[in-house]
């Protein structure tokens, strides 16, 4: 299977989003490809809001079988979360158990007025009822389960989709 | 041997002492408590980490900052917290602290944060818990006798890297009571596996132990020779609880030759920092004019610790 281009995925994405921004909207990148796309976005976009980004290593629920190995960042949400309009952004969405865990981290925050979730790719074989508001490729066919598709990014900042199998 | 506190896979099983602990576990559990000083700042200031289990903190010696730290910290995980009065519990009436532990265990417990006056209780307590198959249930030594204060000895690591970063570029002196300090020993043990090029202890010839040197450290008996040019200044608290006999003429005496007043702070690096592990004893190891000047980061130390037991309790969720 071919992967599309990541810059043309942003635009994609951006042009999605662009009719719904309001003053008040804020991005949040979910660690790691989340953010890269979230920085992306709020550049295209002019965003006023600064940019927040949450690390779910925390909230996970599989926690228990794979511990805390990953090196966990520090979420950061410099601006207050109640009653704002907020973009969540992953890089790709899959079973969606990330995106729950990013929501229960978000309301941790404050309750905010609504929450919309932007990615760059959907891979589908969802596990919980979550879908994207904002999706700019649809895998056509699924790929094997103990695949890995992510984000990448190079030492000159380039993105790249890859995937890894197990 | 295998380390007892750590799973076949290299994993925090439980924590003991600091003492042989791989560096590289030390420099995890300091980056993975981070993030967590992050959580304070939220509304809800809550993880879901340690949901549904039960953290019970057994003190048998008087403790306020240390327990209520932990209590804070496996609360901020979700975890239900038990603490046991142990003045008032059955231990009074002649129970072994082994058919103690096993009454808790038949309560549910998951993980034990012990204080002990002494040394190798935790250990024993681990061991046991090993031998009746139990091995899912960590122990955590909040302080036993002399041995050792592992999470404190952590919480200062934070500290320090907290505001000097590189721990390969430093120096730090050790001053005080270092006979009956388990805090003193952790923080040795750390400093040393970390990678601190030098390492000093500055006390009287009766609060150190014989075979300090043994440890990698350079003695000094004199503090003013001992501050000069030191980064990093941990006092210790003089431990007139543990003192049988004589070591000291008066704490009069001591603080005029052992307390860290300004000119003595003035030896040391412009910009270094001072450590204490409370409670003080303002006028006898410190004075008050350093405990509470520009240099000292003792509150700092209190918030830290915090993030830090959070970090050690998720860890050992995490490998057992």
């Amino acid at each position: 299977m071919t992967l599309p281009e990541v810059k043309q995925l942003l635009n994609t994405l951006a042009e999605q989003i662009r009719p719904q921004l309001t003053p008040d909207t804020a991005l949040v990148g979910i660690h790691t490809g989340g953010v890269w796309v979230a920085e992306r976005l709020h550049t295209l976009l002019g965003v006023s809001q600064p940019l927040g980004s949450i690390d779910v290593a925390f909230y996970r629920d599989d926690y228990n079988s794979r511990g805390l190995h990953a090196r966990p960042q520090r979420s950061g949400i410099p601006f207050d979360v109640a009653d704002r309009h907020i973009i969540l952004v992953d890089d790709v969405l899959y079973s969606g158990r990330t995106t729950r865990a990013a929501l229960n981290e978000l309301f941790d925050y404050g309750r905010p007025a609504r929450v919309d979730l932007a990615v760059l790719v959907d891979r589908g074989e969802r596990q919980l009822p979550i879908a994207a508001r904002f999706c700019a490729h649809t895998l056509s066919e699924a790929l094997p389960a103990d695949s890995k598709l992510a984000l990448q990014r190079d030492d000159h900042g380039n993105l790249s989709l890859e995937v890894k199998s197990a | 041997m295998l380390n007892p506190q750590l799973t076949k896979d290299g994993r925090l099983r439980h924590l003991i002492t600091l003492d042989g602990l791989p560096k590289a576990i030390l420099t995890e559990i300091l980056d993975i408590a981070a993030p967590f000083t992050e959580v304070a700042e939220r509304e809800v200031k809550k993880l879901p980490l340690l949901r549904g289990k039960s953290v019970f903190n057994v003190f048998f010696e008087n403790s306020t900052r240390t327990r209520t730290t932990f209590e804070i910290a496996a609360k901020r995980l979700s975890a239900d917290v038990i603490n046991l009065n142990v003045a008032t519990s059955s231990t009074n009436k002649g129970e072994t602290l082994l058919d103690t532990v096993d009454n808790l265990c038949a309560m549910g417990a998951d993980m034990f944060v012990m204080r002990h006056a002494s040394s190798g209780a935790p250990y024993l307590l681990a061991q046991h818990l090993r031998n009746t198959g139990r091995d899912h249930i960590s122990v955590v030594n909040a302080g036993d006798g002399r041995h050792a204060h592992p999470t404190q000895g952590l919480l200062d690591m934070y500290t320090i890297r907290h505001y000097k970063q590189d721990f390969t570029r430093l120096t730090v002196a050790v001053v005080g009571d270092v006979l009956h300090s388990r805090v003193a020993r952790s923080e040795i043990a750390a400093l040393t596996t970390l990678g601190v090029p030098e390492v000093r202890v500055i006390g009287p010839k009766t609060l150190l132990p014989t075979d300090v040197e043994r440890m990698g450290v350079r003695v000094f008996h004199d503090m003013e020779e001992g501050l000069k040019g030191v980064d990093v200044v941990m006092m210790l608290r003089l431990q007139n609880e543990r003192m049988q006999g004589a070591l000291l003429p008066s704490s009069q005496e001591y603080f005029k030759c052992y307390g860290l007043t300004e000119e003595k702070l003035a030896l040391a690096a412009k910009d270094a920092i001072v450590l204490h592990p409370g409670p003080m004893n303002r006028g006898v190891e410190i004075d008050s004019a350093v405990a509470d000047g520009a240099n000292a980061v003792i509150l700092p130390q209190v918030t830290f610790g915090i993030a830090v037991r959070m970090a050690v309790m998720s860890m050992l969720a995490a490998g057992n």
